[in-house]
């Protein structure tokens, strides 16, 4: 909504030497979102003037035609001579009055106006547009012609109202009265403590049986229609200067005088209106539902498809509306047209005023299915003021008589559904109970009063709120009223007793912890966007029966080519890794933590639940299992350089025992027990792939991957070669996790270290081997640690050798040497029966 | 040392007379004092202290002497040897301690050298700021909630006082997630699931699992709104919602509350205002602002210092707070006749941009290391 501060001061008598900025301020405080205040006219110097064209020249052999004028602008410029003025536009004749700025102005954007000499002649001064003096658009592209009542030498910038200021209010969907002149006044009124001059208090005459006849079969969606009729408009009657102008000032393009008049009244008192030509429409007015695919063609020309829905105004050929939202172009106004042989003007004469209320969701609706949003709907979603629409009537009947010379006819027509006031019950106290400080009764009633309200009652108030604020309906909205009133700025600032809270979860705190662990180990976090399509999962090599597969996809996604949402963390980190290496990082170490989304079996389909009680626990977990599950992954993708080069000596490449190493980190921070395994899944190089293992509940559950990629990966993806990456399911690390940790007792006897080299099968997992020693070795064996894997001639084709180091100890006792060396013999024959290890050497 | 000897000289010893007892202490003392390092004091100790040296041989010549010389040459000799090995030890000391101090400075290195082995991680500062925040509450008690990101509609819309047309819930905000069962060339949209489009729908999560207040939540989270993403906009971002529900709070406590935030996050003397503003989840609402940290007001007009963090206007828009609507009370089935609550959320890029002086958006998503890096562990 733009309010013209000039237009505002007709209802309330705001100080002299009020800004723009002034009111902003107030209206601030008060809720209103003013987001600026426009400068009209800012810069601009006279002298410029109304003048009258006596002469016209056309000059030849220029590249657009020229015209050489000579203009009356009576004593203005000091002379009384004709001003010579060269002009490019040709939108005007020979006695029209036009407006003239004269040299020694200044026009809007610091423009010097000074004689110049242009097309062979000397311009003193210039034939001016509305665009060039600020004014908006006029639909005209030319010059202003000015009605001929204006006298030459008058002053333009105040006729034209050039200079003003202009707040640009973005009105809130609760406030629909400040979609009007008459709401922002009353806002102001209160907010300066002044008296308001009410535009809708009108002498509206009593409803009779002899208006334009008017039936509506669906009352619930139009509970109000006016019809008035105005006859004998002159067709050459043109909207004043004072008229056009303040339409211009709030947004909108001067089009013909009705209709500059319904929309004027539209702006004053936040009436949609529509104006029909009488002598177009076939009978009685109707308002009903469409029929299903009914067509119907507004008046901006397009020709739209109804649905049952939708809200009509008809006449006995069909629908010549779009209730609140778009007349028709059946019976528009039509334009008034000089006949060029006899001179004549034709064009509408006769007209019925619409002022209706309709249904806020219906026409919201309609608007939105129709993606037609006009100045009518936009007021009707919001909620107009239904008391309004019998003065919005009358005030446009006024204004048609006043401007077109038209004739009111005597009949009124008005049906309204029976509407009783709206009031609420709230204590007198409940302001202060939500704000936290004493306004006292007193006040809460002032504030509500001066918002429209009736109150009656003393602890307990009965407020009768006004028609325009369909949005006061609880105890908390009057309540809003009067905090904002007294001003939010005054509530005091206090704290809360908060009771003691049970801190982060094991949950939450691991979430951070492993954010930090990874950031330790010198990976940097990226948060990726959650959508992909199935190519990537192609790319990714998963199987069809993959559960990665089973997307859950959006109606209206960003981007077609990826409607789905991410099952697996890897594609959006690798997109960032691909994104630094092309940008010139290239050893790179990233993780994200985040949910991904995996559709469930059910239909996925959420109930609507009721909102007026609390829902049943079976209606939430009915809910709930409509959800896809949305378990957190961790990930990690390493390339490049893992340890740097330096003066310390080489750098080490990124491999999969990094991405190993990465999962190993979090499942110590998860305190749970990884078992890593030799495995194979799609996106991971065949041979370098480790299966992540924990036991939950009894039981081994694969929880993520680990290791290089696939180089076929690698290459679809445009990846660096031999990238790493880790994912697993941290919410189930996290609950295999968690357990106490038991002390282990130290023992201050000396240790008995044993080595041994074990010959294996290339293709026995080092994790086995380990495992045998362990429990070969007994109770005694304190640590083991392999130091060393060698392959060569010496151990033979396809054997790897693998060498321990294991410490012994007791807990009571110093070792013997037989003693330490049973339990390394008892550690290889365990390793020996489970995986045909032999002793190297023996 | 020699044994007695029985059979002795009667003739006087060469080798005990007094002057060249004296001799040969002084050529030791002098071959020590001349020895330049350890191994050369090595070879003088051997030549002037050892079991072959005059010294030695000498004190083994003394048996021979007769009784009564016995005493007076075996006193002399013994002040030699004795003078003999302190100037030795000493001269021992003194090469060590010289060697020493050489080797320590033979072995300096250049400690200025770089160690960039393993180039330093960083979290993401939109993760460590939300944790921040979270913190922030977390001390007073509050709790850190947490909800689905693909959110039925009725939470993350109907229980929060979002009427079934209300304008945020179409399609020009909202994704919308395809029902299981739906055709793909079907509109699809009745699945009843959205990626939620802010925080709140954690708020009535809470209030239904925890059933009765007193509830103090602080919720995280990542949303989704259909933006393209440019340098101001985002369709995944992440916000903070705060939810009270007690007995008696009032508007004033949703003050305060923001107020010690805005401190612990800016400083101690930076203030906040309310401004009146409409949410359907609340009633009264307002939007939240804090004064510019930056310029605390001093751009406000005063082109001569222009402030970038808040465009001169002197405050910051923070977000949108307000007393917890009784409608959603009811809907998540707390009596409003019993309790009351409050509640903000505002985006946690947003307030990154301006805490940090990030100018674009992109650089938060883009997940570039050279953004991320500085920020560290902790924000």
């Amino acid at each position: 909504m733009r309010v013209p501060l000039s237009w505002l001061r007709e209802y309330v008598d705001l100080p002299a030497g009020t800004t723009g900025r002034d009111v902003a301020a107030k209206l601030i405080d008060a809720g209103l979102e003013v987001e600026t205040v426009e400068q009209l006219g800012a810069g601009l110097k006279g002298p410029l003037v109304v003048g009258q064209v006596l002469t016209i020249e056309e000059l030849e052999g220029f590249k657009k035609p020229i015209r050489f004028c000579t203009v009356d602008v009576g004593r203005a410029n000091g002379t009384g001579e004709p001003q010579e003025i060269v002009c490019g536009a040709r939108n005007f004749s020979v006695g029209d009055k036009v407006v003239v700025v004269l040299p020694g102005a200044v026009l809007p954007g610091d423009f010097a106006i000074a004689a110049r000499k242009t097309y062979g002649k000397t311009s003193h001064g210039m034939i001016c547009s509305g665009e060039e003096l600020g004014m908006g658009d006029d639909g005209t592209h030319g010059i202003i012609v000015l009605p001929p009542e204006h006298e030459a030498g008058t002053d333009a910038i105040e006729l034209l109202q050039l200079v003003d200021e202009v707040l640009h209010i973005d009105v809130t969907p609760d406030r629909g009265y400040c979609m009007s002149m008459r709401g922002i006044a009353r806002e102001t009124a209160t907010a300066f403590g002044l008296p308001l001059r009410d535009p809708a208090l009108l002498d509206v005459p009593a409803p009779n049986s002899y208006g334009y006849p008017v039936k509506v079969e669906d009352p619930a969606g139009c509970d109000r229609f006016t019809a008035r009729t105005v006859t004998g408009l002159d067709p050459e009657a043109r909207s004043p200067i004072w008229l056009t102008r303040r339409l211009q000032k709030a947004g909108m393009r001067p089009i013909s005088l009705a209709v500059d008049i319904t929309n004027y009244v539209m702006l004053e008192l936040g009436q949609p209106l529509h104006a029909y030509d009488r002598s177009r429409i076939d009978g009685p007015i109707g308002v009903r539902r469409a029929e299903q695919g009914e067509k119907f063609t507004t008046l901006d020309g397009v020709k739209r498809t109804l649905d049952a829905e939708d809200l009509v105004i008809t006449d006995n050929g069909g629908p010549i509306g779009i209730a609140g939202v778009m007349g028709g172009a059946n019976t528009e106004i039509a334009d008034s047209v000089t006949d060029p042989e006899t001179g004549v003007v034709t064009g509408t004469t006769e007209v019925v005023i619409e002022a209706a209320h309709f249904d806020a969701v219906s026409v919201s609706r309609t608007a939105r299915r129709l993606k037609l949003s006009s100045e009518a709907s936009k007021r009707f979603e919001r909620g107009v003021d239904p008391q309004a629409a019998a003065a919005a009537a009358q005030r446009t009947v006024d204004l048609l008589v006043l401007l077109a010379g038209g004739t009111a006819e005597a009949g009124v027509t008005e049906l309204t559904a029976p509407v009783a006031p709206r009031t609420v019950a709230m204590r007198a106290d409940h302001p202060d109970r939500v704000a936290g400080m004493d306004y006292g009764r007193e006040t809460v009633v002032r504030r509500l009063q001066e918002i429209g309200c009736d109150v009656y009652g003393q602890d307990e108030l009965v407020v009768t709120v006004p028609s325009w604020r369909p949005d006061l309906a609880e105890p908390n909205d009057l309540a809003e009223e009067v905090i904002r009133l007294e001003g939010y700025g005054t509530l005091p600032s206090t704290l809360p007793q908060v009771p003691s809270g049970r801190g982060l979860t094991p949950r939450q705190q691991l979430h951070r912890r492993v954010g930090r662990a990874l950031a330790g180990a010198g990976y940097v976090e990226a948060l990726s966007y959650p959508f992909l399509g199935e190519a990537v999962l192609d790319q990714l090599q998963l199987p069809a029966d993959d559960p990665a597969r089973r997307v859950v996809e959006l109606v209206n996604p960003l981007s077609d080519e990826e409607p789905a949402l991410r099952t697996t963390l890897l594609p959006g980190l690798l997109g960032a890794l691909r994104r630094n290496d092309s940008r010139g990082s290239h050893d790179l170490a990233l993780f994200e933590t985040g949910s991904v989304f995996r559709a469930g079996d059910g239909p996925g389909v959420a109930v609507r639940l009721p909102v007026d009680r609390r829902p049943t626990d079976e209606e939430i977990a009915t809910l709930d299992a409509a959800l896809p599950a949305q378990p957190r992954h961790a990930a990690v993708v390493l390339a490049g350089a893992r340890e740097q080069a330096g003066w310390w000596g080489k750098g080490r490449p990124a491999t999969w025992a990094d991405a190993v190493e990465a999962a190993r980190t979090l499942a110590r921070e998860a305190g749970a027990e990884l078992v890593v395994r030799q495995g194979q899944y799609g996106p991971w190089h065949p041979g370098r792939c480790a299966e992540l293992v924990v036991t939950l509940d009894g039981a081994e559950q694969v929880v993520g991957h680990a290791g290089e990629l696939h180089p076929r990966v690698v290459k679809a993806l445009g990846l660096p070669t031999r990238t790493c990456a880790m994912e697993l399911d941290l919410d189930r690390l996290g609950q295999a996790g968690g357990a106490a940790v038991e002390a282990p007792r130290i023992s201050g006897f000396p240790v008995a270290t044993q080595d041994v080299a074990l010959v294996v099968d290339a293709s026995v997992p080092a994790a086995e081997v380990e495992t045998a020693l362990r429990e070969g070795a007994g109770d005694l064996l304190e640590s083991l640690r392999l130091f060393d894997v060698f392959t060569g001639e010496q151990i033979g084709e396809g054997k790897k050798s693998l060498a321990y180091a294991l410490r012994f100890r007791a807990a009571d006792r110093t070792l013997t040497a037989e003693e330490s060396t049973a339990a390394r013999d008892a550690a290889v024959a365990l390793a020996t029966e489970r995986t045909g290890a032999v002793l190297r050497g023996a | 040392m020699s044994a007695p000897n029985k059979s002795y000289d009667p003739v006087e010893v060469e080798a005990l007379k007094p002057e060249e007892i004296e001799r040969m202490r002084d050529e030791a003392l002098a071959a020590f004092a001349a020895a330049g390092d350890l191994d050369a004091l090595a070879h003088a100790k051997t030549a002037h202290a050892g079991g072959t040296s005059p010294l030695a041989l000498a004190n083994r010549e003394i048996g021979a002497l007769p009784p009564q010389a016995k005493a007076e040459a075996g006193k002399r000799v013994g002040q030699a040897r004795g003078a003999v090995n302190k100037a030795y030890a000493q001269r021992l000391a003194q090469l060590e301690a010289e060697r020493d101090e050489r080797v320590l400075v033979e072995e300096a290195v250049d400690v200025t050298l770089p160690y960039d082995r393993v180039p330093a991680g960083a979290r993401h500062p939109l993760t460590t700021l939300m944790d921040r925040v979270a913190d922030i509450f977390v001390g007073m008690g509050y709790e850190v909630a947490e909800g689905p990101e693909v959110e039925a509609e009725w939470f993350n819309f109907d229980a929060l006082n979002f009427t079934p047309d209300h304008p945020a819930r179409q399609m020009q905000d909202t994704f919308f997630v395809r029902g299981a069962q739906a055709d793909r060339s079907t509109a699809g949209d009745e699945s009843g699931v959205v990626l939620r489009t802010h925080t709140s729908p954690v708020q009535a999560r809470a209030l239904l699992e925890r059933r009765e207040p007193p509830v103090y939540i602080v919720c995280p989270g990542r949303v989704y709104r259909t933006d393209e993403l440019d340098a101001t906009h985002t369709p995944v971002f992440h916000q903070v919602e705060l939810l009270a529900v007690d007995k008696g709070l009032t508007m004033a406590d949703l003050k305060g509350t923001i107020d010690h935030m805005v401190k612990e996050l800016f400083g101690e003397d930076t203030t906040t205002r309310l401004r009146p503003h409409f949410f359907p989840f609340t009633e009264p609402s307002a939007e939240m602002d804090m004064q510019c940290y930056v310029c605390r007001g001093a751009s406000v007009g005063n082109p001569d210092r222009p402030c970038r963090t808040c465009s001169s206007e002197g405050w910051i828009e923070l977000g949108g707070c307000g007393m917890v609507n009784p409608k959603v009370l009811t809907a998540c089935g707390v009596d409003p006749e019993v309790y009351s609550g409050f509640a903000f959320g505002f985006g946690i890029e947003r307030m990154l941009m301006f805490r940090h002086n990030v100018e674009d958006m992109r650089d938060m998503v883009e997940g570039d290391v050279r953004f991320t890096r500085p920020f560290g562990m902790e924000i």
